[in-house]
């Protein structure tokens, strides 16, 4: 990759420091909101906002608005639709499948008639962390304050809600409004991501670390913060890799979401000796 | 003062009725057996007394008043236990999600409402669930856990739906001995609702028999007649009494029994119903 070769040609400081601070900041927000995500089930909504965020983020491009705009009204609304339709939608994974496949399909045709935005279509994709620049930081660190203010908000209820959604609504939640903030949430979240390791790889922060943080520890609280440590571990190193073997950073950092994962799901001897003393 | 009244009520889900014109009263401290077939509206009655549908006509009154939905007098056991397979989350902050889960802000506990979890468990000897990962516990365990969370907050009413679903007979019975046990000392009213009347009939007081849109309340000689029972399932019944159990025959065919075997397939109908009450 070009823009990789060129960064470590320069080995500019400033670059690896922004770098660091973007992809640290997306990353605890995706870890946070990723827990829930996870234990919801909804992991694939999420998928699927990533790629309407695509096709917004082209469409705000080829009407000369900024792409990061289209990017986040998108996926919000998008998040609010779905949260709105509740689980007449969330739980169809073909209904999902086929808006993300047209979402995609929507971007493609505006890249079509906007040609000129091809490279960043690539960064939107794959992601840039590398070329983020002081304002970007500033964007993200506003919108993670938002993002997880308002998490902190509905959490509670969010949480009754996903474990046991039957008694939450016999008890007053408001159920349609907390899924709907929820969604509305990851999209923020997905938005954040995205900007780190692109639309289609939003996966690799936002549902690897806290499935990781889900099979080591049992409890809420230590899930939580396990899932927004891991997801800034493997974001940090995924860059501190791609500085050192050259290989593009969503790459390292979806390689270590995945490597994270696939150990925690081991039969180690550890938790051989502990399940058979539970 | 009853506990649930129901005055002429007729009940329904998107646009069906399920019950009409039902009469009853259940008072202070009386544990129901509901009964009746799949879709007699076992599942709709709950879901009215609890507030979250109101009746098509006539009027419902619980402790008196009209059902308001969060009333934290009541403890409720749903029967549709949307459970995510691959839950890792430990039984006590499960149960824990429940306690003022409806009020806004992070979930933290103070110790107080800690403690409360901690005694309900030990109360029903579910100690051991507290550190354990929901998605390793066996059917039995998890419905140990839900009743758990139905008795918390010293509810005076409870609803369990088909708590006995999933249970081998012999936890059945610990089942229904640990709620009898739990509800006799203080004084709270129960509708235990059940497919078969001989999971109960040590512990009820009277049973509530719904069926072709119509209810029985009485004690178990009352209502477990064949005319009753004609009358609720549409269908000549014979009601054979033999070793302190009683079954329900309809040519031969335990009509009850049948109807069990058929439920585990059936929680998509509940679910749905589930939804149309939410846009409701």
């Amino acid at each position: 990759m070009p823009t990789i070769t060129t960064t470590i040609a320069m080995l500019e400081y400033d670059f690896m420091r922004n770098a660091f601070a973007a992809a640290g900041v997306a990353a605890v927000v995706s870890g946070l909101v990723g827990y829930f995500l996870v234990l919801r089930g909804q992991t694939f909504a999420g998928h699927a906002l990533g790629h309407i965020g695509f096709a917004g983020a082209t469409g705000a491009a080829l009407i000369g608005m900024a792409p990061v705009w289209g990017l986040v009204g998108f996926t919000v609304a998008a998040g609010i639709a779905i949260g709105w339709l509740g689980e007449r939608i969330s739980g169809r994974d073909v209904a999902i499948g086929v808006v993300l496949a047209l979402a995609l399909g929507f971007g493609l045709l505006f890249l079509h008639y906007y040609t000129a935005f091809a490279a960043q279509a690539t960064a939107l994709l794959f992601g840039n962390v590398l070329a983020v620049d002081p304002f970007t930081i500033l964007a993200l660190i506003g919108l993670g304050v938002v993002t997880l203010a308002a998490l902190a908000a509905i959490m509670r209820p969010l949480l009754f809600l996903t474990l046991q959604p039957e008694l939450a609504e016999a008890k007053g939640v408001p159920v349609r409004f907390v899924s709907t903030a929820f969604m509305a949430i990851v999209a923020l979240a997905v938005s954040e991501s995205a900007q780190i390791v692109g639309v289609l790889l939003v996966f690799a922060l936002m549902v690897g670390p806290p499935a990781t943080a889900q099979r080591l520890v049992t409890g809420l609280w230590s899930g939580m913060i396990l899932s927004a440590a891991l997801a800034l571990a493997e974001a940090w190193l995924g860059i501190a890799m791609a500085y050192a073997t050259d290989w593009p950073v969503s790459f390292c950092i979806a390689l270590l979401s995945a490597l994270g994962y696939c150990l925690s799901r081991g039969n180690w001897p550890a938790r051989r000796s502990a399940a058979a003393q539970g | 003062m009853s506990v649930i009244a129901l005055d002429h009520a007729a009940l329904g889900v998107g646009g069906r009725t399920v019950l009409r014109d039902v009469s009853c009263a259940i008072a202070p401290g009386e544990f129901i057996g509901v009964l009746g077939p799949n879709g007699a509206g076992k599942t709709t009655l709950f879901r009215a007394i609890l507030g979250l549908i109101r009746p098509l006509a006539g009027s419902i009154r619980v402790f008196g008043r009209a059902p308001r939905r969060g009333d934290a007098a009541i403890g409720y056991l749903p029967q549709v236990r949307t459970l995510l397979p691959d839950l890792r989350v430990r039984g006590v902050d499960f149960i824990a999600s429940s306690v003022r889960g409806e009020r806004w802000g992070l979930p933290v506990h103070p110790r107080p409402e800690r403690k409360v979890v901690a005694e309900t468990l030990a109360a029903i000897g579910a100690e051991e669930l507290a550190e354990r990962p929901l998605a390793d516990m066996s059917g039995g365990e998890r419905q140990r856990l839900l009743l758990a969370q139905a008795l918390l907050g010293e509810p005076k009413l409870l609803l369990l739906d088909e708590p006995l679903i999933s249970l081998d007979q012999r936890h059945q019975e610990s089942a229904v001995e640990l709620v009898r046990g739990f509800v006799r000392e203080r004084g709270i009213t129960v509708l235990f609702s059940a497919h078969e009347l001989n999971q109960l009939i040590g512990a009820l007081d009277r049973v509530l028999y719904l069926g072709n849109g119509q209810a029985a309340l009485g004690t178990v000689a009352e209502v477990m007649t064949a005319p009753v029972l004609s009358r609720l399932y549409d269908a000549r019944i014979e009601v054979v009494r033999a070793d302190g159990h009683i079954f329900v025959l309809s040519r031969g065919r335990n009509v009850e029994r049948s109807d069990h075997q058929h439920d585990h397939s059936h929680g998509d109908a509940h679910a749905h119903h589930h939804h149309d009450h939410r846009h409701a």
